[in-house]
């Protein structure tokens, strides 16, 4: 009996997921005996979970698919990348705290929070079972409140607050959701409800669609939910805007897609994604047009990001490009946002678009990364994002939504006005005062992320096969 | 070899961008020697070249990239790319030259150049669409940053306008190739694969919007009517060397697009579109003419003659479409002639633009009245821009006249009502006489008094393409010989 409930859980597939959790709570717990100049011992200890869960992930990521706690938890090549690209974006975000949060009084519990939070964003990716997901959610959703609140300022308060009651009411929309689906059914886990859905009412299933697709954009950060993130963008620290636009969204786009896989057509799933997808694509340009704070400009840039990503999930079942086009798309968005928000971590006091100034010939490699982030994420190539888009457009046309291909390409055109105004004035002379010195810290991370979206733009084919293309 | 061709400039860049104690001089005479040792090895190239059976590639190279998407790296030559390839390398080579007496910046400048040589011959050698729309995109970003950083006048202004004009062009173009790529099966990138399957022949709804996308993309890029106003701006600010490349080579991408994906791909839509093609065709002749005729702007002038030489090459395209059974012959001479105005425009567009660069690094204007008399002071100065106008306006023993004599030919044997764009032929004839005379005749005045002469760099730029463009003229064989089976080839294909 015992051995055979050990296979149903089969614990040690969770190393990674295990990894996170427990180096959380040694970080939590050591920064409290720790001096505060010692406080950076803590981010070494974190950066090297991070590191060990990519490379355990990745070691795993060849054994052949499997699940895990009676098929509630699946081990495949969504969750592996998933893995892999949430400790590396949390490895980034780490790497660039080392600017503002060396020393400050809650530093060791920032990096407590991030590693929990990551942890909760994995969960949300590999979850498949309706229960699990909820756990996912609220892992992944209560330390940001934290994370958004250390700066203490009074804009910093606003974005809590808004982050949290908006989170609390989707919280409460995904168990709407959740109670539907196995109200109908008799059961939460995703096997199950694939093979009893298409005999459910058709309204119920659409309905509870629309609830747990639209709880987790709360995640996603994407319509209709995405109030929050320019706010939590600009008001919170630049190390917990680069981490709640990032990571959360790796856990939350594969959720959808895995629910995407199990929903019937006849719920019209297709429809509500595709409309959230143009929904977002459309707001999130649009209102970035006339931002000039450059940390809202890029969070508003970010809601549009999550339309894109959205456009393969549209296509899950219906092509096989479908799944390997989510994943590299979100490779290439995870080291592209984060370069990008690393540019304005680095320069924390440039603000406003005019600001950056004579950034260019103050320092050029700082420069140079921001316009490869940012023509990243309009979609040049060759940055990983470009083959994002290509493959993420190519999907919806295999899968017989070519308007949504042609949307995803207008919506590009429509994106690079707002990032040339705030490249401009990088090559411009400085007016009044020389911009000031890049943090060491956030520069480094900055041109290593841009570097990466390089490489992972010229050597996409690699990265496809890895994503089981 | 052809990835050296297309990656060595690219190497060469990285190299001097990253080595910031390079002395300019230094940098400036390695971006020469990178540039000639380009054109040697297209050289070797056009010396090793033999003709392909139809529908493959000579020197082809094919190495994976993204197999997932069917995406590779396939590269290769044939009638149609490799003319196109040696011209940019012989227009780059002369913009280094005249580059050599570049104060501003020369080692960012030239790793610039380089970057952008490397991509104008990573399209041209492209057999992958996605390949190629790398190239395409990546010479946008490069040509706005030499426009940005190294223009006058309004340049911020300018470059926006043509990186949001050409960017969007550049998506509807990569929407089309999606489209191709989906109908295809197994769904691929790979040109060739895709132009012997004629993926989207039964699709009379699909196959006219992917054509339409492909056509707007291609269209904004070339420029032709009504889709030009982005150029004469961006012309009017661009340094010197900028506008030469810019003109040459850039906006050969997009006319290079028509006989190499747009036309071969979708021959159906293709004979469907011919008709609005031959149309958008005459009247960027005949509206580039006539507006070029009213400019006072030297180097606006000259932007919109591209306007009206661009135009001849979209007749001859779209009437290589009206197809019928006894024209198949005078329609492979307006294609060949198609291919051969975009080799004698890059020649001589790139002249007169590098020379428009000598009056403003002069005396700061580009205004025909603030000169006169200009033959007095600088002879050798008069005598090329004499030449480059007469060559520009299809004088016969120049490039020009053999080109715009074949694009006559077969478009009006195929559909007699093209000839009304020979008007426009003598509205350039009329332009640029009276741009001559403005500049160079009558007693020296203004602008003209203490105008020196041409250096020896300036000279040794424009004097080679000028000379090319007399030699293709007086020899057009051996460029004709390279084009015609290519030619005919493509229109083969368009009779599918």
């Amino acid at each position: 009996m015992t051995r055979v409930a050990s296979e149903m859980m089969r614990t040690e597939l969770l190393l990674p997921e295990m990894l996170l959790a427990g180096g959380a709570l040694v970080v939590l717990l050591g920064g409290s005996f720790t001096p505060r100049h010692r406080q950076w011992i803590l981010r070494g200890v974190a950066a090297a979970v991070c590191g060990t869960v990519i490379i355990t992930a990745a070691v795993a990521l060849s054994a052949p698919a499997n699940t895990a706690f009676d098929g509630s938890y699946a081990v495949d090549t969504g969750t592996g990348v998933a893995r892999i690209l949430a400790a590396a974006g949390c490895l980034l975000v780490l790497a660039l705290a080392g600017d503002a949060l060396a020393g400050a009084a809650r530093e060791s519990d920032a990096y407590a929070l991030l590693l929990f939070a990551t942890a909760g964003a994995v969960l949300l990716a590999g979850a498949t079972d309706l229960l699990a997901l909820v756990v996912g959610f609220l892992l992944a959703s209560i330390p940001l409140y934290a994370l958004i609140g250390l700066t203490g300022t009074g804009a910093g308060a606003e974005a809590v607050l808004k982050t949290y009651l908006l989170g609390a009411l989707f919280g409460i929309l995904l168990l709407l959701g959740v109670t539907l689906l196995s109200g109908t059914t008799g059961t939460t886990a995703y096997a199950e409800l694939a093979v009893r859905l298409p005999d459910a009412p058709r309204s119920v299933v659409t309905a509870a669609a629309v609830a747990v697709i639209g709880g987790l954009m709360f995640k996603a950060g994407g319509l209709p939910a995405h109030f929050w993130i320019p706010d939590a963008a600009q008001g919170g620290t630049a190390m917990a805007a680069t981490f709640l636009t990032t990571v959360p969204k790796i856990g939350a786009l594969i959720a959808v897609h895995r629910l995407a896989g199990v929903l019937p057509g006849t719920s019209n799933w297709p429809a509500v994604v595709a409309t959230l997808a143009v929904a977002s694509m459309l707001l999130g340009n649009l209102a970035a047009y006339w931002q000039t704070d450059v940390r809202r400009l890029l969070g508003w840039s970010t809601v549009s990001q999550v339309g894109y990503l959205l456009v393969p999930v549209v296509a899950t079942g219906r092509s096989d490009l479908a799944q390997p086009a989510l994943l590299v798309y979100l490779a290439g968005y995870t080291v592209t946002n984060v370069a990008a928000f690393a540019v304005t971590a680095a320069l924390p006091r440039h603000r406003d678009r005019t600001s950056w100034r004579g950034v260019a010939a103050a320092a050029p490699w700082l420069a140079a990364a921001l316009v490869v982030a940012l023509l990243g994420l309009v979609g040049t190539p060759p940055t990983a994002i470009f083959v994002g888009k290509l493959t993420a457009a190519s999907a919806a046309w295999d899968g017989g939504y070519p308007v949504l291909a042609a949307v995803v390409f207008i919506n590009s055109a429509l994106s690079l006005f707002y990032y040339l105004r705030w490249l401009v004035p990088l090559y411009q002379p400085w007016a009044v005062a020389p911009p000031d010195r890049p943090g060491r810290w956030s520069a480094t991370v900055a041109v290593v992320a841009a570097a990466l979206s390089l490489v992972v733009g010229v050597a996409a084919g690699l990265v496809w096969r890895a994503a089981g293309g | 070899m052809l990835t050296v061709i297309v990656f060595l400039p690219l190497l060469v860049a990285v190299v001097l961008a990253g080595v910031p104690r390079c002395s300019d001089t230094v940098a400036r005479w390695i971006w020469v020697g990178a540039a000639t040792v380009e054109l040697a090895l297209v050289g070797v190239v056009w010396a090793g070249y033999e003709t392909p059976p139809p529908g493959q590639l000579a020197f082809a190279e094919r190495a994976a990239w993204i197999p997932g998407v069917g995406s590779s790296y396939h590269l290769g030559v044939d009638g149609l790319s490799l003319p196109l390839m040696a011209m940019t390398a012989v227009v780059f080579l002369a913009c280094a030259v005249y580059a050599l007496r570049e104060r501003h910046r020369p080692r960012v400048q030239a790793s610039l150049f380089l970057f952008l040589q490397s991509v104008c011959l990573g399209v041209f050698a492209a057999a992958d669409l996605i390949l190629f729309f790398v190239f395409f995109d990546l010479s946008i970003v490069g040509m706005y940053a030499v426009i940005a950083g190294w223009g006058h006048g309004d340049r911020a202004r300018s470059a926006l306008k043509f990186f949001l004009y050409t960017f969007l062009g550049s998506l509807a173009l990569l929407t089309g190739f999606i489209g191709l790529y989906a109908a295809a099966d197994p769904h691929t990138f790979d040109m060739p694969t895709l132009t012997a399957e004629n993926p989207l022949a039964g699709r009379p709804l699909a196959g006219p919007v992917v054509l339409a996308a492909i056509l707007i993309g291609l269209a904004v890029k070339t420029p032709t009517v009504p889709f030009h106003t982005w150029l004469p701006p961006a012309h009017t600010d661009a340094p010197a060397v900028g506008s030469a490349v810019l003109a040459g080579v850039l906006l050969k991408l997009g006319t290079y697009g028509f006989v190499r994906i747009a036309a071969p791909m979708l021959p159906q839509a293709w004979r469907g579109w011919a008709w609005v093609i031959v149309a958008v065709g005459v009247v960027s002749v005949l509206y580039g003419a006539l507006v070029a005729l009213a400019q006072t702007n030297l180097k606006r002038m000259i932007a919109y003659t591209s306007i009206n030489h661009m135009g001849y090459v979209v007749l001859a395209v779209g009437a290589a479409g009206l197809v019928s059974v006894d024209t198949v012959e005078p329609r492979a001479v307006a294609v060949t002639g198609a291919v051969t105005q975009m080799v004698s425009h890059g020649l001589i567009t790139s002249a007169l633009f590098l020379l428009a660069g000598v009056l403003y690094e002069r005396a700061g204007s580009y205004d025909l009245h603030a000169y006169g008399g200009l033959a007095a002071p600088a002879p050798i100065f008069a005598a090329l821009f004499a030449v480059g106008a007469f060559a520009s306006l299809g004088l016969p023993a120049f490039s020009g006249f053999i080109a715009e004599f074949q694009v006559f030919a077969g478009s009006i044997a195929t559909a007699p009502v093209t000839a009304v764009a020979l008007l426009g032929i003598l509205v350039t004839a009329a332009l640029f006489l009276r741009a001559g005379q403005a500049l160079l005749t009558g007693p020296t005045t203004g602008c003209a008094k203490g105008f020196g002469d041409l250096r020896a760099t300036e000279l040794w730029s424009v004097a080679p393409l000028l000379v090319l463009s007399l030699l293709i003229g007086v020899l057009p064989r051996p460029l004709l010989d390279l084009v015609e089976p290519a030619a005919r080839t493509v229109v083969d294909l368009l009779g599918r």
